[in-house]
């Protein structure tokens, strides 16, 4: 912390002229790692300077030294908080390449779990949005909703968080039918209760609306401008979600609305986020009322592995399984650009393929990124307090930001 | 090839490419579709202007991403890719310039704020230089760190590595010392290409001469 203290001309007195502070990278409300040097106005915010970087683990150079097939689980580790959002850029790109056909129930699988994650992704987001802003039991009541997602990852993928349960291809092994009755009797009864419980507390609660009404409102021209995605475009009044303009696996079959919001506050980041857990509720009832019967990854033995009956059985699948689990498939030359809607925004995979049974370049696309270089821009000329509520709004997590 | 795969679905791409080329001219080197994505290379000192007739001309507003790729055998070895969105038009673009390591291209941040991050990031990873960035310092790497990552002839452990000194009290930088060789697995099979020579095979090589 740096003063300059200087004599005011007018009075003799002392004043204080800008300093700057730290802001992290171990406070609380930085949201993991994030180190921000403000440049302070008294208690006014003159201008931001977010570090970042602090978590880079070189992934993109790491994939290029893994297979296809060994690549996914990094995908996991990316954005801790939604696994499974980060997979599903990663496995359609690859489908992509390779022009892969995934049977239907893989397909709904694979939505009714992408919105599972962003129940998930929002129960955390929001708990810590609100702590940041002083209230404590939200977040603990929000809790004990992930802590039933988590479960129900469990149960499908073997792993509470990193699933490394799609697979280019479909997904990596069937869910029992108990599972999903279970999923469908909790969307029914136990989420809105707890939910509708938990949100009571807070959407009409005068500090809470004090400390984010009218914070860091942000335009439609600057919005796009900044490469806005996500609840922080939609926030901002422009109706654009990647599932409904460019539906990927069966999206365009279930019939959900995409919440906007009027104000371009924090508050309205929050509400936006509040009605998207209602409508992947909706969304996740469709997908298990209309999911037919049948394979959940691609018959296409070149490209995903046998089931471990047939490999007691045919030469074929043994040989299959060998070649995929060593020398992995190869994927046909050439570059795609896919980004899905996670949680937090676009999540793009921009994946180079030299025709080898590695990727060529792996260039990953943060949502945080482009949302945390806008802090300066939003938080310039509010009080410092009002930081932490714009970041808890962006909704940043830092496996993904530094990569 | 009929598109069986269920990767975003965007507007379609007929005849974007000729009214893109009617547009930006000679600034325009190549344009090509593969893969059911618009790929188009622009001469280096033009993409600020290429760029912005795009997003003035052709309603791409957003850039959502710029990419860094290296191809070491090539005399201008990096490609940077910008990724753009038209959210009016429901379309995406890749646009690409070529780069050497000491011929600079011409910065975005005049026509989108979020380019100054992402030209940093390319910069680190990859040394390439945009010119007119006005924050040109490193994003991702720690501070004080030499060379460029993303580079293929990096080193996949990187040439230094941190621990905390008891001794002195603080981090250290000490050369990397590996406990175990990175092992790097080659899998490709023998009849596919692989180019190394198997175990023992050297020794019938060696009758011969």
């Amino acid at each position: 912390m740096s003063f300059t203290l200087e004599e005011s001309p007018t009075t003799g007195h002392e004043v204080i002229t800008n300093y700057t502070i730290n802001f992290g990278p171990q406070h609380p409300a930085a949201h993991g790692v994030l180190r921000m040097v403000l440049e302070l106005d008294g208690e006014i915010i003159e201008r931001v300077d977010p570090h970042v970087g602090l978590l880079h683990r070189g992934t993109e150079k790491l994939i290029e030294h893994k297979t296809y097939l060994q690549a996914l689980p990094y995908f996991d580790r990316l954005d801790y908080c939604s696994p499974l959002g980060m997979e599903h850029s990663y496995v359609l790109a690859v489908e992509k390449l390779l022009n892969l056909e995934v049977p239907l129930r893989g397909q709904y699988l694979r939505v009714l779990f992408a919105e599972l994650t962003r129940i998930c992704n929002h129960m955390l987001n929001m708990g810590s949005h609100v702590m940041d802003v002083g209230a404590m039991t939200p977040n603990l009541w929000l809790f004990e909703i992930r802590e039933d997602c988590l479960n129900f990852f469990e149960r499908a993928s073997g792993a509470r968080m990193h699933s490394a349960w799609f697979r280019p291809g479909g997904v990596h092994q069937d869910v029992p039918q108990a599972l999903l009755d279970d999923i469908a009797t909790w969307l029914d009864d136990r989420l809105p209760r707890l939910f509708d419980d938990a949100m009571s507390l807070v959407i009409d609660n005068r500090i809470f609306k004090q400390r984010n009404v009218d914070i860091a409102k942000v335009s439609k021209e600057d919005a796009l401008a900044w490469g806005f995605s996500g609840p922080m475009i939609r926030a901002a009044g422009i109706p654009w979600d990647l599932r409904k303009s460019q539906p990927y696996d069966v999206y365009d079959r279930m019939d959900f609305e995409v919440p906007v919001g009027t104000n371009s506050d924090c508050y309205d980041r929050f509400m936006v986020r509040v009605e998207e857990v209602r409508q992947s509720a909706r969304i996740m009832k469709q997908c298990i009322a209309q999911m037919p019967q049948g394979p959940v990854a691609s018959t296409d033995g070149k490209v995903s592995p046998p089931k471990r009956a047939e490999m007691k059985q045919s030469m074929e699948s043994l040989i299959h399984h060998f070649k995929l689990y060593t020398e992995g498939f190869h994927v046909p030359a050439g570059e795609v650009y896919v980004a899905t809607e996670s949680p937090k925004g676009e999540f793009g995979v921009y994946l180079v393929s030299d025709g080898s049974n590695k990727p060529y370049r792996c260039k990953i696309r943060p949502t945080a990124f482009s949302h945390l270089q806008a802090m300066d821009f939003m938080c310039k000329g509010h009080m410092l307090p009002d930081a932490t509520a714009i970041l808890g709004a962006i909704d940043v997590v830092f496996g993904e930001c530094d990569r | 090839m009929t598109v069986v795969h269920s990767a975003p679905r965007f507007a379609s791409n007929d005849g974007v490419i000729d009214t893109l080329a009617a547009s930006l001219g000679s600034m325009l080197t190549s344009a090509v579709e593969q893969h059911g994505e618009i790929v188009l290379t622009i001469a280096r000192g033009e993409i600020e202007n290429a760029l912005r007739i795009l997003r003035d001309q052709h309603e791409y507003q957003q850039l959502m991403e710029i990419a860094g790729a290296d191809y070491p055998e090539r005399a201008e070895r990096f490609d940077v890719v910008y990724m753009l969105l038209s959210v009016t038009k429901n379309h995406r673009l890749l646009v690409k310039v070529h780069a050497a390591e000491n011929t600079p291209v011409p910065t975005v941040t005049t026509l989108w704020p979020n380019a100054g991050w992402l030209e940093r990031e390319v910069f680190d990873l990859y040394g390439v230089i945009f010119e007119g960035n006005q924050d040109l310092r490193r994003i991702l790497t720690d501070y004080g760190f030499e060379g460029h990552p993303f580079r293929k002839d990096f080193p996949l452990t990187g040439y230094v590595e941190l621990r905390y000194s008891q001794e002195q009290g603080r981090v250290v930088y000490e050369p990397v010392k590996l406990n175990q060789d990175l092992r790097q697995f080659d899998f490709m099979s023998p009849w596919e290409g692989a180019d190394y020579v198997l175990p023992g095979d050297e020794k019938a090589e060696g009758g011969k001469a």
